[in-house]
C-alpha cells in the first residue's frame, strides 16, 4: 500500500477513534464507579494510597439495571417504538425513491432536493414546528374545527403519535436515500424481459424490483432504527409523560439522579442491544458483496 | 547592585508586563457569561448593565436545577455567574463548586434583608458564597373563566383539592393540566398535602401514600413541563398548572398585553406551599470574577431590582427596594405573602442520594402512569 493509500485510509479510523473509541473507553470507565458528590460526580477507579495501587471496578450498576424493571421496559419500549417507525419510514419512502429512481433525469435532481432541503433548517426547529402543527391549539386542530368536522381538538401532542410523526418525518431521507441510490442501480433490461415474457406490472415488482432492493432496504432501515432507538429529542418534545424511551431514562439518570455511572451502564447496556443488528447488517452485506 | 539573576527576573517581568497590556489592549472586549432561569430578567437589564460597564454579557438559560447541577459537577462551565436555589445550592458548596464572595466589591450588600440573609446562613454559612437574587413560592395558577366553566362558581381555588380531589381535576383535564416536571417539587407538596413531612427521608412514604394518591389523579394531568406552561396559561391552552408564583403570574401578564381574553391567576393554597430562594454565585473556575461581581453589586441596587421585580413578578431580598416596586406587585398575596400565609410554607432540605433516587424513581412511575 502506497504511503498515499494508507493516509487516505487513515482519515475514517481518525474521526472513528476520536469520536466513538475514547468517548465509549470514558463511558465504559465511568460506568464501573460510584456516584459522589464531587467534581466530577463519581469515584476513580484507581486510588494510590500508602504505597498501595488500588483498583475499585463497581459492576453494581449493572446489576442494578436488572433489579428493577424500569430499565429493561424502557429499553423494550424503545425498540419498539423505533421499529414500527422504520416500517412506517419503509412504506412511506418505498413509492418516494421509485418515484424519484424511475423519473427524468431533469426532474429527479429536484425531487431528490426537496428530499433533503428541509435538512438545511435546524432539527430542533424542525421537531418544534411540529408542536405547533399538533397542539390543542394548533394547525390541524383550528382547521378541522373551523371546517366544522369537530367540536373538541383531538388531542395529538404529547402521544406516541406524535412521537411516530416526528421519527418518521425527521428520519425519512435517511430511507429515501439509500433506497433511490439501489434503485436506480437496477438493470432495466431484467425489467423488460419480465414484461415481454408476460408478467403483469405488479408481477415484475414483487419478484424483480422488490427482492432486488433488499439492500437497500436493509441499509435504509438501519440508518433510521439505530438513532431512532437513542433518541431523547423527539420523544421528550412531541412525545407524552407516559413515552417511555431509553433516551427519557439516561436524561433522568444524568440529570435527576445525578448518577453518572448508572447513566453510563444504561447507555452501555443500549450500544451491546445495537450491536446485534449492525452485526446482521454487516453480514448480509458481506454475504452480498462475495455473491 | 542588582545579581545578574535578578536582572534577568526583572527583564523577563517588564515582558511579560508589556505582552500583558499589548494583549489587554488587543482584546479590549471584557465578557460575563450568565447562566440564570429562563425568563428571569426584566426586559432592559442586561441592557443598561452592558450600557454602564462596557461589558459584553452572554446570557443563557436554563429551566431546572438538575441540568444547572450537572453542568456545574461536570466542571468547566464556562459561566461566571448562576443561580441555583437555596436548597441545591447548600450541597453544592460542600462539593466545592462556588467560590466565596468578595464582599468588598459589593458596595450595595447592606441592602438586603438581614432578617432573609440570617435564614440563608444554613445553606450558606457565614453568607459566603451567594446572595439571594429572588425568591417565590409554588403554587397553584388557574384560569377563572374556564374552571368557573367546569367546576362551577364555587370552585375550591384556595386549596389543594383542586389537584387532588379526583372529582375536580377530572373535570379540569378537559381545559389543559400542567405539573411542573420536577419531583423534588411535587412530590413534597403530596407529602404536605397528606400532613407527612414533606422533606421526609422515609422511602415508604413516596412509595405509599404519595404514588398513591398521584396515581389516582395521574389520568387527569395533561403534561409535565417546567416552562411551557407559562405560554400555556397566556394562550389559553391550559386551565390549572402547579408552577412557580412569578412564571403564573407573568403569564397572566403577558395574556393582559395580547389582549386574547385570557385571564390567569395565581394562589398559595390554604394547606401551604413549598418556599425557595434563587441564589446568585461565583463557580470556582470562573474566567471573568471581578466583572461577576460587577454584576452583583449592579443586581444589588434597589432601582435595578426592583424593576426585575416588576417585570418577572418575584419578591426580591432587597429591603431598600420595597419602597419602588409596583404597588400592584406589593400587595398582591401571592408575591408578597401575608404573614398568616408565610406561617405555612415550608422549605426544601437536601435529601441523601438515596431518598432523591426513589423520589425520581416514583415520578417516573407516576409521569409514565405505571
Amino acid at each position: 500500500m502506497s504511503w498515499g493509500q494508507r493516509s487516505v485510509i487513515s482519515v475514517p479510523y481518525l474521526w472513528l477513534t476520536l469520536f466513538f473509541l475514547v468517548p465509549f473507553v470514558i463511558v465504559f470507565k465511568i460506568s464501573f464507579s460510584e456516584m459522589a458528590y464531587a467534581i466530577p460526580p463519581y469515584t476513580e477507579l484507581l486510588s494510590w494510597a500508602d504505597q498501595q495501587l488500588t483498583v475499585n471496578l463497581n459492576i453494581g450498576n449493572y446489576f442494578y439495571l436488572f433489579t428493577d424493571d424500569l430499565y429493561v421496559r424502557a429499553y423494550l419500549s424503545s425498540i419498539r417504538i423505533a421499529a414500527i417507525a422504520t416500517v412506517i419510514c419503509l412504506i412511506v419512502a418505498y413509492p418516494i425513491a421509485y418515484t424519484i429512481a424511475r423519473a427524468r433525469p431533469a426532474t429527479r435532481n429536484a425531487l431528490l432536493m426537496l428530499v433533503i432541503l428541509p435538512s438545511w433548517t435546524s432539527f430542533l426547529i424542525r421537531i418544534y414546528a411540529w408542536v405547533g402543527i399538533l397542539k390543542n391549539n394548533g394547525l390541524i386542530n383550528n382547521l378541522l374545527m373551523w371546517l366544522g368536522i369537530i367540536d373538541q381538538p383531538i388531542a395529538m401532542l404529547n402521544t406516541e403519535f406524535a412521537v411516530y410523526i416526528g421519527i418518521v418525518y425527521a428520519y425519512l431521507p435517511f430511507m429515501v436515500l439509500p433506497l433511490y441510490t439501489n434503485l436506480m442501480k437496477l438493470d432495466k433490461s431484467l425489467l423488460e424481459a419480465a414484461a415481454d415474457l408476460g408478467a403483469a406490472p405488479w408481477k415484475v415488482f414483487m419478484t424483480i424490483t422488490l427482492p432486488l432492493s433488499k439492500a437497500g432496504m436493509i441499509a435504509g432501515s438501519m440508518l433510521v432504527f439505530i438513532p431512532a432507538v437513542g433518541e431523547f429529542v423527539i420523544p421528550d418534545m412531541l412525545g407524552g409523560a407516559e413515552t417511555l424511551m431509553i433516551g427519557k431514562v439516561l436524561w433522568q439518570e444524568f440529570f435527576n439522579n445525578r448518577d453518572w455511572p448508572v447513566a453510563s451502564a444504561v447507555a452501555i447496556v443500549m450500544l451491546l442491544l445495537l450491536l446485534l443488528p449492525i452485526t446482521l447488517f454487516h453480514r448480509y452485506q458481506a454475504r452480498e458483496l462475495e455473491s | 547592585m542588582l545579581k545578574k539573576s535578578q536582572k534577568l527576573t526583572m527583564s523577563l517581568t517588564s515582558l511579560a508586563l508589556a505582552t500583558g497590556l499589548l494583549a489587554g489592549s488587543a482584546q479590549a472586549e471584557e465578557v460575563l457569561h450568565i447562566y440564570n432561569w429562563s425568563d428571569y430578567i426584566a426586559e432592559d437589564t442586561i441592557a443598561n448593565f452592558e450600557a454602564e460597564t462596557g461589558i459584553k454579557v452572554v446570557y443563557d438559560v436554563f429551566d431546572s436545577n438538575d441540568v444547572l447541577e450537572a453542568k456545574l459537577l461536570a466542571g468547566n462551565s464556562g459561566y461566571d455567574l448562576v443561580v441555583p436555589s437555596s436548597s441545591f445550592l447548600g450541597r453544592q458548596i460542600m462539593a466545592g463548586v462556588f467560590q466565596p464572595l468578595d464582599k468588598s466589591k459589593l458596595t450595595n450588600y447592606n441592602h438586603l434583608d438581614s432578617e432573609l440573609m440570617g435564614r440563608l446562613t444554613s445553606v450558606d454559612p457565614n453568607n459566603a458564597h451567594a446572595i439571594p437574587y429572588m425568591w417565590g413560592t409554588t403554587g397553584m395558577g388557574y384560569n377563572p373563566d374556564m374552571v368557573a366553566a367546569v367546576l362551577g362558581d364555587d370552585a375550591p381555588v384556595d386549596s389543594w383539592d383542586m389537584l387532588f380531589k379526583e372529582e375536580n381535576i377530572s373535570k379540569l383535564a378537559a381545559c389543559g393540566v400542567n405539573l411542573l416536571d420536577a419531583s423534588d417539587e411535587i412530590l413534597p407538596v403530596v407529602l404536605n398535602y397528606l400532613q407527612l413531612d414533606p422533606n421526609s427521608n422515609n422511602i415508604a412514604d413516596y412509595k405509599g401514600p404519595v404514588k398513591d394518591l398521584m396515581g389516582a389523579i395521574r389520568p387527569h394531568i395533561t403534561k409535565f413541563h417546567s416552562s411551557n406552561y407559562i405560554n400555556d396559561l397566556a394562550n389559553g391552552d391550559i386551565c390549572f398548572a402547579v408552577g412557580w408564583s412569578g412564571d403564573i403570574l407573568m403569564a397572566g401578564d403577558r395574556a393582559a398585553d395580547a389582549d386574547n381574553g385570557v385571564s390567569v391567576e395565581y394562589v398559595i393554597p390554604k394547606e401551604g406551599a413549598p418556599l425557595w430562594f434563587d441564589m446568585l454565585a461565583i463557580p470556582a473556575d470562573a474566567a471573568n470574577v471581578e466583572n461577576a461581581h460587577k454584576f452583583l453589586d449592579y443586581i444589588l441596587r434597589p432601582e435595578v431590582i426592583a424593576a426585575v421585580t416588576d417585570y418577572v413578578w418575584y419578591a426580591n431580598p432587597n429591603a431598600t427596594a420595597s419602597g419602588l416596586i409596583d404597588e400592584e406587585i406589593l400587595a398582591h398575596p401571592g408575591i408578597y405573602p401575608s404573614e398568616e400565609a408565610k406561617a405555612n410554607l415550608f422549605t426544601f432540605e437536601i435529601l441523601p442520594p438515596k431518598v432523591t433516587r426513589a423520589m425520581n424513581r416514583v415520578w417516573t412511575d407516576i409521569r409514565s402512569a405505571n
